[in-house]
């Protein structure tokens, strides 16, 4: 249960430190929080032989709440997120989102940046960026490049980040006031991973009906993942009981569950199924 | 690799292997044995200690990330008698074998210190990040719903 050996560094810009990485061949990588890393690599399921830590980098741990949207360095912690009040009406989702995640030690140390890289197909915030079409800032030995969460995650803790590369922020674009959402996930302990979760969020045209529809879940695939028939079910109609539960089908319907010591597979279907109806209950109410 | 940090208020400095835990460095390097290592992968809770006033987990940080920050364990939270929380836990018995202790007493100092308005919804949230296999844990968010008037005058203080 220890690590094997590894070499450290803690350079003090970006630029060093993606040196650092592509001087590492492929067999170096990125520490910062370490909540999901150091267990990897006490299993020595991950056996880095270069660990190349962000601690010294400035900005990394900003949140800047701008007229685009939130965006949130790649060390900005999870007690961060819960802590700054001005994300409850900023990113309302985000907000509830981080509320599940991990326990209170934890949270003082897991990152933005750790667990979008980490691409755990059951964790909170690969599923909040890809529900919200957020866009990921990536500094490589190549240059910089933007990334839509939708082609970020490739398969479970699979991204397309390459070896030379740091994931630096996360940009959740502009939340509208009036805009209807839910988060919604379901774990045997609170802060544990969820056996399933739901994001959604719509906006309500002219006539009360809902348009715009966003609906992901967490923990019922390789990666986090949009629910397209979910979607069509809700865009264009008012959220009434009946339409609620046709939504609730369709993800029923679309999703190919895992089944594991969790949870079998038909337990997660129809709890994804709940959880949407609860949310979709709650946002129109 | 050469770090130092401040320990329990006294500045320290010692040689570890990049791989070492900060747990394993307190425990090993330092003779802090109050740092229980329980699961060591960031499940049990039961090495918590406090970084910069912040209840972490000491076996999922290495022990060079702590390089120059404020490090506090168990035999930090007081001199010679019990502190209040200590006493606390005594008086309800919220402790079996003790294995788990350390990690909830930093724990709750830890949240206590920063909230020490925290409701028993809040403790019980906090405390599910830390397993215990021998009291059941009424006794211990007992203890700790107990212990905030020792805080609340801290604050108050400060």
């Amino acid at each position: 249960m220890k690590p094997s050996a590894f070499e450290y560094a803690s350079p003090a810009t970006l630029e060093e430190a993606v040196s650092l990485l592509h001087a590492g061949n492929g067999n170096a990588k990125i520490i910062s929080g370490g909540q999901s890393l150091m267990p990897m690599m006490a299993f020595r399921l991950a056996v880095p032989e270069f660990l190349v830590d962000l601690k010294h980098i400035p900005d990394l741990n900003i949140i800047r709440i701008a007229d685009d949207g939130v965006h949130l360095g790649a060390r900005v912690r999870w007690c961060d997120i819960a802590g700054d009040a001005r994300l409850l009406t900023a990113h309302p989702l985000l907000a509830e989102a981080i509320t599940h995640v991990a326990h209170y030690q934890i949270r003082n140390r897991g990152t933005v940046g750790g667990s979008l890289a980490h691409a755990d197909p059951s964790a909170e915030m690969p599923g909040v960026a890809l529900t919200c079409d957020a866009l990921l800032t990536i500094i490589g030995s190549s240059g910089t490049r933007i990334e839509k969460a939708s082609a970020f995650f490739t398969g479970p803790l699979q991204t397309t980040l390459e070896a030379d590369e740091i994931l630096t922020e996360l940009h959740l674009p502009a939340w509208p006031t009036a805009r209807r959402w839910a988060f919604k996930e379901f774990a045997r302990r609170k802060g544990d991973f969820a056996m399933a979760g739901v994001a959604l969020f719509y906006d309500l045209d002219g006539n009360g009906r809902a348009e715009n529809a966003h609906i992901g879940a967490i923990g019922v695939s390789d990666c986090p993942i949009r629910l397209g028939a979910a979607e069509a079910a809700l865009n264009g109609n008012v959220v009434d009981d009946n339409t609620i539960a046709a939504v609730a089908a369709a993800a029923r319907a679309e999703i190919d569950p895992p089944s594991d010591i969790h949870a079998p597979a038909a337990y997660r279907r129809a709890l994804v199924g709940t959880l949407l109806a609860r949310g979709l209950t709650q946002s129109a109410g | 690799m050469q770090i130092e940090f401040e320990l329990n208020g006294a500045t320290v400095g010692t040689s570890v292997e990049a791989r070492t835990s900060l747990a394993d460095c307190l425990r090993d390097n330092l003779g802090k044995t109050g740092t229980h290592l329980g699961c060591e992968h960031g499940v049990c809770g039961a090495c918590t200690v406090l970084v910069n006033g912040e209840a972490v987990r000491a076996c999922l940080m290495l022990a060079v990330q702590a390089n120059g920050d404020k490090v506090v364990t168990v035999e930090g939270l007081s001199s010679d008698n019990l502190s209040p929380l200590q006493a606390s836990f005594r008086k309800h018995h919220a402790l079996q074998c003790g294995f788990c202790t350390p990690g909830f007493i930093t724990t709750a100092h830890a949240l206590l210190t920063a909230e020490p308005d925290a409701d028993e919804e809040r403790i019980r949230d906090v405390l599910s990040g830390n397993l215990c296999r021998c009291t059941g844990y009424v006794p211990i968010i007992e203890a700790v719903l107990d212990a905030r008037k020792f805080y609340a005058v801290q604050k108050e203080k400060a």
